[in-house]
């Protein structure tokens, strides 16, 4: 089927097969390879990209649904020559290994670090409605969604929290 | 030129420790972080040549027996049920193919086709539909239901074990079972294979490139330099990508006989099938101890299983022998012949469950002597090999567990459920780390360019590792020159072949033979200035000898080639090589749910020179998680009729995630190992992971009176201990 996609700014015209998720859409047909295919089954996160903002599974969302929705991946968010402050602090505080779930991980981060400005709560906040602090159980819970089998938790987490200026220390 | 070196002595004087540039040690920054950061790095899965097919593979649904019939698949452009489709994973350095044959089935899911497609989806959606018909036949899955065997060379034992427990003040002699474990890397295995003539190109996510070229050649039925292996970045490994797997072979076939490329992408249900799993093991240790707790008898006794005729088998006793002294002593070492998926390497095989088991023991038996873990441990460390008398090349146990204890506030621990806070009991736990040491055969060829770049290649890989940064930087310390001045070429195998990743001794080996190198290199430049290499000095493109200081790019008139050769010599047999560290953890139980949540750890390592402070701690880290993946949440369940692995996915088998990983705290101590080459650097991939469990099951004894003794520690089995 035809379908049109918008990624990282730019419109594409594709055909493709209607079973063909967005991941594989930016993966095999786009050559977007930054996003990652883990599981294909919404369970690791690497696919992670943001849909109109938000952070999605691309595995598990078809391409066919979201042809009226921006879609921002790892390639849109910074170069290696221009990276995003999230991409540094990942750089600098080694939040990753192998790499392979890292655009998973700076997807998410970036949405959800405006989840948070936008007042919504998790598990871990101290209250519901009250100001979020950028704590190292807030943001570990809000990030539980991207494994890691390097496992660059303790890192990721200090690399999110200096990107966005958190005070204090990691409690 | 090639500067040769097998490590035959000790090199007392590290060179590295005279060189001017002071890179080396420092946290640099991933080299390829700025590629992987922005999702520029490209993977076994993402190389997308003209004309490129889909590769499915097919999986049997009987435990064992043969395949009768292979239906068609529309839709598909082929199925393929080559009789070189390999059977299971090669093991980590072999050097033929595994067993091929796939009309025979030895475990349920065991790869038996290949559907191809011109889309991914059509290939999927024919291999979900393929009708296989079986002649099924009943065979072993349970490992403790089958007569094991008892391999002579596996069995040891010095004295009377028997008789030191009995004659003992304190004794202890208990059971243990760990599941078997996977590697779970974040990066499905896959193969993207490409033929041109006779020639084979596969672009796969391995660790050892010249093994595995091997091993590919063999199973597809070509010489080794008919084979391209090309893996410039692996996503994660942990063992289960030593060796060559059905994604390669199945792609290479299906490539050659459809003559186009093609890709083969493991689904991750077919990561846990087909990559090797870690045995499941069941333990029982035996210890004895006068009034002091000095240990008079050591016994440890594992059973594992593996497919039949294959001949790893986890080598869970390793550390045992030399961890701690004892004059009584016994190993038993028993395999069981069973049908469940193929059995192989994950993240530091034997001390992984091997000493964390161990060091559960220790525990207990420095509750029932009335004497501090920490104590027990330091009254048991030998002077010198048990058994053997040889000297280990260095030995830090003792400072790690001391300087660990300060660190972590050891002495706030608190007798057995003394600590409440809330619905929370909180303990302490405390566990050696040991690890085995080795270095193995490594090439390497360094090019100093006319301009005063460094260019360095080797068929190494960089599983997320660290092997780009440490090599550029051991490069750029040793000709004296920034880090961005030296270019790392890694994962081809037409470049020199390296030690590859695994066993932790990549970086010491790799690192070694670039040393190696670039010190040809030294020699040649010393030659341009005319002086001894031991007079040079380079430091940030400057070449000094005595008054002389010349920039080197001025002084070079063509480019310079250094090739390293590092091999293993003596030092493997004259001393005993290993790793060592402590682990601590404190956590909390809730009294009602028996959920067990870690609030901090602590890993003190010694692993000789660190070369990167950061990717060094990053490595730690990752073991240490691993760790307490094994001690809280992983676990391959294994269905009782047919052996087929249960928890297949990321949502049953649980690796750790964000929420349940605290802020972690890793130590390095000052060590220098002479006997490991120039360097004096050895591994610490896997020692994170040697113990780290056991400080959590220990800490959750301490917290609430349960002991755990088969792992995984989940809250049905800590609410039963807690009921009783």
């Amino acid at each position: 089927m035809q379908i049109s996609l918008s990624v990282n700014g730019t419109s594409h015209e594709l055909t493709l097969d209607p079973r063909t998720t967005l991941l594989d859409a930016l993966r095999q047909h786009l050559g977007l390879t930054g996003t990652k295919k883990g599981c294909d089954h919404g369970q690791c996160g690497a696919c992670t990209v943001l849909l109109d903002g938000r952070r999605v599974s691309a595995c598990l969302t078809l391409a066919c649904m979201v042809q009226d929705q921006p879609v921002t991946t790892i390639e849109g968010l910074g170069t290696p020559e221009a990276l995003s402050p999230l991409q540094q602090q990942f750089l600098d505080h080694d939040g990753f290994q192998c790499g392979y779930c890292t655009p998973g991980q700076i997807c998410s981060a970036t949405a959800m670090l405006k989840e948070i400005a936008a007042g919504w709560p998790s598990h871990a906040s101290a209250d519901l409605t009250g100001p979020i602090a950028l704590t190292h159980a807030e943001i570990a819970e809000r990030m539980s969604g991207n494994l890691c089998r390097c496992a660059a938790y303790a890192n990721i987490v200090d690399a999110i929290r200096q990107a966005a200026g958190a005070q204090g220390d990691a409690a | 030129m090639t500067r040769h070196l097998k490590v035959d002595a000790p090199i007392p004087d590290s060179p590295l420790d005279h060189m001017a540039q002071g890179v080396l040690g420092k946290p640099v920054s991933r080299l390829e972080g700025p590629l992987k950061v922005t999702g520029r790095a490209t993977y076994a899965a993402e190389a997308r040549p003209e004309g490129l097919l889909y590769g499915v593979l097919v999986q049997a649904a009987i435990p064992a027996g043969k395949v009768l019939s292979i239906g068609d698949a529309p839709g598909a452009m082929v199925v393929i049920h080559d009789p070189r489709l390999i059977r299971y994973a090669a093991q980590g350095m072999a050097t033929e193919g595994p067993t091929a044959g796939p009309d025979e089935v030895e475990y349920m899911g065991q790869a038996i086709a290949v559907v191809v497609a011109e889309a991914l989806e059509a290939a999927q959606a024919a291999a979900q539909a393929l009708q296989v018909t079986y002649e099924a036949k009943d065979v072993p899955v349970d490992p403790e239901a089958v007569e094991p065997e008892r391999p002579e060379d596996k069995q040891s034992a010095t004295g009377d074990l028997d008789r030191a427990m009995q004659d003992a003040s304190h004794t202890l002699d208990q059971i243990w079972h760990t599941p078997s474990h996977t590697a779970a890397a974040m990066e499905p295995h896959a193969a993207t294979a490409e033929w041109s003539g006779d020639t084979l190109t596969v672009r796969a996510g391995y660790q050892m490139l010249a093994t595995s070229r091997e091993q590919l050649a063999d199973a597809v039925g070509i010489k080794p330099d008919q084979v391209r292996l090309l893996a410039p970045y692996v996503g994660g490994g942990f063992g289960s990508k030593l060796g060559i797997n059905a994604d390669s072979v199945a792609a290479a076939i299906a490539a050659q006989q459809l003559g186009r490329p093609v890709q083969v992408v493991m689904t991750r249900q077919q990561v846990f099938d087909l990559a090797h799993r870690r045995s499941e093991t069941r333990q029982r240790i035996r210890l004895a101890c006068d009034t002091q707790g000095k240990l008079t008898g050591i016994g440890h006794e594992a059973l594992v299983s593996n497919l039949p005729g294959v001949s790893f088998s986890e080598p869970v006793t390793q550390a045992t022998p030399f961890t701690y002294q004892a004059a009584h002593r016994q190993i038993v070492h028993a395999i069981a012949r069973v049908h469940r998926s193929c059995a192989g390497s994950v993240r530091a095989p034997g001390e992984a469950v091997g000493a964390t088991v161990f060091e559960c023991a220790m525990d207990e038996l420095a509750e029932t002597a009335g004497i501090d873990p920490v104590e027990l441990r330091l009254r048991n460390i030998p002077d010198t090999e048990p058994c053997t008398g040889r000297p280990f090349s260095s030995h830090k146990l003792a400072e790690a567990l001391r300087e660990g204890a300060a660190r972590f506030n050891w002495s706030d621990r608190r007798p057995t459920g003394q600590r409440r806070e809330g619905d929370w009991y909180i303990g302490m736990g405390v566990a050696s780390a040991v690890r085995v040491n080795s270095l193995i055969e490594s090439r390497a060829r360094v090019t100093l360019q006319a301009d005063g770049r460094a260019i360095v290649e080797t068929d190494m890989t960089d599983i997320g590792t660290g092997s780009y940064t440490i090599l550029g930087q051991i490069a750029a310390e040793t000709l004296g020159l920034a880090v961005d001045r030296v270019e790392v070429r890694l994962g081809d195998s037409d470049f020199p072949p390296a030690s590859g990743s695994g066993g932790s001794f990549g970086a010491a080996s790799s690192g070694t033979s670039v040393y190696l190198a670039c010190a040809e290199i030294r020699s040649q430049i010393a030659a341009l200035i005319g002086c001894d290499e031991a007079d040079l000095t380079l430091q940030n493109g400057q070449v000094r000898t005595g008054n002389v200081s010349r920039p080197l790019d001025a002084l070079l008139t063509g480019e310079l080639t250094g090739d390293g050769h590092l091999e293993p010599g003596k030092t493997e047999d004259t001393v005993r090589q290993a790793t060592w560290g402590s682990h601590w953890a404190e956590i909390a139980v809730n009294r009602w749910t028996g959920e067990v949540r870690v609030r901090r750890m602590l890993g003190v390592f010694a692993c000789g020179r660190v070369l990167n402070e950061k990717t060094a701690r990053s490595q730690c880290l990752g073991g240490m998680t691993f760790g307490l993946g094994m001690a809280l949440t992983e676990a391959m369940a294994h269905d009782p009729r047919d052996g087929h692995i249960v928890t297949r996915d990321l949502a049953e088998y649980h690796i750790p995630c964000h929420a349940d990983v605290p802020p972690l705290e890793v130590h390095f101590l000052t060590e220098s190992d002479t006997y490991v080459g120039p360097l004096h650097a050895k591994g610490l991939g896997e020692l994170g992971i040697c113990g780290a469990g056991a400080a959590i099951l220990n800490a959750i004894h301490n917290a609430c009176g349960v002991r755990v003794r088969e792992l995984p520690a989940t809250p049905d089995k800590i609410i039963a201990g807690l009921q009783s």
